[in-house]
């Protein structure tokens, strides 16, 4: 496997961007975050924007931005993890269909429910014409894009890959996450996640899109080094998995500066997390950051949005860090992530 | 390159339960399209390819818990994978082996039958994440003990033809030794109504590539590849090979397919290039021919494109199974495996007339012919077009 570089970053969350400088995040009182507004029609047309459902209106912005910061016109692949899809127009269509009994039907909803309808919209939006893959694999969504996106660099006439994860939230189907354990039941404030002794997590949307490419240009900023996803394990398994993927990278676990840990207050499940920062990264700098943006399926992406944009500018703020340690002069960054015990994923990057 | 080694396979439809059943009604031309008896639906007048076994029956074939929380596309996924295991000379798969999974709904069946039950009863709660399309993939996953790298792809009607590409690209790239690839879809409610608000399905049989088609049948299936790396396969036999594969976007209309067929002849020709042969070698296709007025057309002038005046022997295979979405690219791909192994061109039901604007006509009477490279395309929603080439071995 060649080198692969990251050129360009965007992120929509429910975090203003400007949380690197101020560190003053916005707090929720609610446990279904939105993501923020942002200025869409700055990069997509108002008449397109009126018939986008907000997941492909995040994505395709965050895709536009992403591309412009790399220098990019026209990638060569397009890839899209999203776990959960156009929820909202599905959950349109469904509702319409069970009210009405089968009735008359407007096909417009229906034609925007598949998953692909973002990575398909973004290709036409470019007038891209190059491989494109959506992948919906629950919390690996992202990754198993990043994984195909290392597959295709390995092509000859691939040099630029667009990828990113994409998860929106819908008024029935976000709520059924309620009924199910997967939300917390109490409504608590995000920025006291890590303090929950409660099952559940607080639920977001959020999109994150990167410009990778295999030749390092004056905009690369950051080394995508490799990306692997485990479906089950046993926390007791956890450290063999890393140490395998490590030593894959030839890297070893005193070279890794930072960790960065989807933990998201599931008493459930952060005992994944924990055997890791009372462990083999004890002594790391460990941040989180779901109690900011919230979870969702394709949240890892942020992690990396996260990751890349630290590396950038060489400096971790406080808000993200679950420890005190510092490191002053981050190089490797590990991200682990799962759900529910489920669906493990592990990114590195490293800086150049 | 010699491609990639298929290795195993295992397959359910309308036409059949398993591989046996499936070639007897190829064979014999028997299609699976019948009034839907399994599906609550209110259009029992529409036609569909529908799998007669209902969750209970194939729950018990599966022999599991009653408790179990399977979607029916996980239920399929399981039965054909089942197959496979049991012609792929493992008693069980080993810890390495991979599983990527296309589906389009997933288990949208269990979202639209507990919908309004949610909130009231706790029991069916269990089906909340169903919704996903990573949930099918994991309990069939989980039935089999799959741990590693397991993950979907959903891309509309492509999407088992792309979980085969990249299960391919995997064990090219060193990744992974053995990986299942395929995809599984039932049917659906939210499908039907959809396609029918869509004016696509069509009252009758549908007639692939005739200058007649009024539309599509929806189908049920699941169908898996076992494909393995040299080092694994040993004294196994080789099915067959993936030895191109392609994809691109049309990049033209979210639902609709391009008149010049940009995608498919983009798709087709990369699938070529990767396999190093020339559009000549291919000796039969195993066409996406939905029945629709759209796909039809536009794939057709992709072909026109791609071949010239010289169209390789063709037929769409979906008059006997209908259109089976996420799982066509698979139980298609399987049909194109048994084509060369059987050296069998199976046909194009339903075919009276040729188009004016091609004036192609396909297979449409069973036809024995030797036959090395087929190439079998899957075209979907969003412009997701997907090419494959399978080939004899050696």
């Amino acid at each position: 496997m060649g080198k692969i570089y990251i050129n360009g970053i965007s992120s929509i969350s429910p975090q203003s961007e400007s949380i690197f400088e101020t560190e003053n995040p916005k707090q929720y009182k609610e446990n279904i975050l939105s993501a923020v507004e942002l200025d869409f029609k700055s990069l997509i047309k108002p008449v397109m924007l009126r018939r986008m459902s907000k997941a492909v209106k995040m994505a395709l912005f965050c895709s536009k931005q992403a591309l412009l910061e790399a220098k990019i016109e026209m990638p060569d692949a397009i890839l899209v993890g999203t776990g959960q899809g156009c929820m909202k127009d599905t959950e349109k269509f469904m509702t319409h269909m069970l009210e009405s009994e089968e009735g008359l039907l407007s096909p417009t909803s229906f034609i925007q429910s598949t998953h692909n309808t973002v990575a398909g919209q973004i290709a036409l939006d470019l007038k891209c014409k190059g491989h494109n893959m959506t992948f919906s694999q629950n919390a690996v969504s992202f990754e198993s894009a990043l994984l195909d996106a290392i597959l295709q660099l390995e092509e000859e006439h691939v040099k630029n890959i667009l990828v990113g994860g994409v998860d929106e939230i819908s008024n029935e189907f976000t709520g059924f996450q309620k009924l199910d354990g997967q939300i917390k039941s109490d409504n608590i404030n995000n920025i006291d996640l890590y303090a929950s002794k409660t099952s559940g997590t607080i639920i977001s949307e959020s999109a994150a899109f990167f410009s990778i490419t295999s030749k390092k240009t004056p905009e690369s900023f950051t080394e995508l080094k490799d990306v692997e996803i485990i479906n089950s394990m046993a926390a007791s398994e956890l450290n063999a998995k890393i140490e395998n993927f490590l030593e894959r990278n030839n890297i070893k676990i005193t070279e890794i500066d930072a960790v960065i840990l989807g933990k998201n207050g599931d008493s459930r499940f952060d005992h994944y997390y924990d055997t890791l920062q009372n462990g083999m990264f004890s002594e790391k700098c460990q941040l989180g950051f779901k109690h900011l943006v919230g979870d969702n399926n394709s949240v890892s992406s942020y992690a990396l949005f996260l990751a890349s944009k630290i590396l950038k500018e060489n400096k971790i703020p406080e808000i993200f860090k679950l420890n005190t340690l510092n490191c002053d002069n981050p190089r490797n960054i590990l991200i682990y992530n799962q759900y529910l015990g489920k669906n493990h994923g592990l990114i590195l990057i490293q800086s150049l | 390159m010699k491609g990639v080694a298929v290795t195993g396979m295992g397959i359910i439809s309308s036409i059949g339960v398993n591989l046996e059943e499936s070639f007897n009604s190829l064979q014999s031309g028997k299609d699976g399209i019948s009034f839907p008896e399994i599906l609550p639906t209110s259009y029992k007048n529409l036609l569909v390819g529908e799998i007669k076994l209902n969750n209970a029956e194939l729950s018990e074939i599966l022999d599991l818990p009653k408790t179990h929380s399977y979607t029916r596309a996980a239920l399929l996924g399981t039965h054909a994978i089942k197959e496979l295991l049991n012609n792929s000379k493992y008693d069980q798969f080993p810890e390495d082996t991979g599983f990527i999974s296309g589906t389009s709904i997933g288990g949208i069946d269990m979202t639209e039958k507990h919908f309004y039950d949610f909130s009231e009863n706790a029991e069916y709660q269990k089906y909340i994440q169903a919704q996903h399309p990573g949930f099918t993939t994991e309990k069939i996953a989980e039935y089999f003990d799959l741990s590693g790298t397991v993950t979907t792809i959903s891309t509309a009607c492509s999407s088992a033809a792309n979980a085969i590409m990249m299960g391919a690209r995997m064990i090219q790239s060193r990744k992974l030794k053995r990986v299942i690839v395929g995809g599984s879809d039932c049917l659906t409610k939210f499908t039907l109504n959809g396609f029918n608000s869509l004016k696509i399905l069509s009252p009758q049989k549908s007639k692939p590539f005739d200058h007649n088609r009024d539309g599509l049948n929806l189908g049920e299936a699941a169908g898996y590849l076992l494909l393995e790396a040299e080092a694994v396969i040993r004294d196994k036999p080789v099915l067959g090979r993936v030895s191109g594969y392609g994809n691109a976007n049309d990049a033209f209309h979210q639902t609709a397919s391009s008149e010049n067929g940009e995608g498919a002849y983009q798709a087709i020709s990369k699938a070529l290039n990767k396999a190093g042969i020339s559009a000549s070698e291919i000796d039969y296709i195993n066409a996406h021919g939905t029945g629709t007025k759209n796909n039809d057309l536009s794939e057709s002038v992709a072909l026109k494109r791609i071949f010239g005046d010289n169209v390789p022997d063709f037929s769409s295979t979906k008059g006997f199974t209908g259109h089976t979405l996420g799982a066509a690219g698979a139980i298609e791909a399987i049909f194109s495996l048994l084509s060369i192994q059987k050296e069998n061109m199976f046909p194009n039901l339903n075919f009276n007339a040729e188009m004016y604007e091609t004036g192609l006509i396909p297979v449409s009477k069973l036809q024995n012919k030797q036959i090395g490279t087929v190439l079998s395309n899957s075209f979907g929603f969003g412009g997701n077009c997907t090419s494959l080439i399978f080939q004899k071995d050696g």
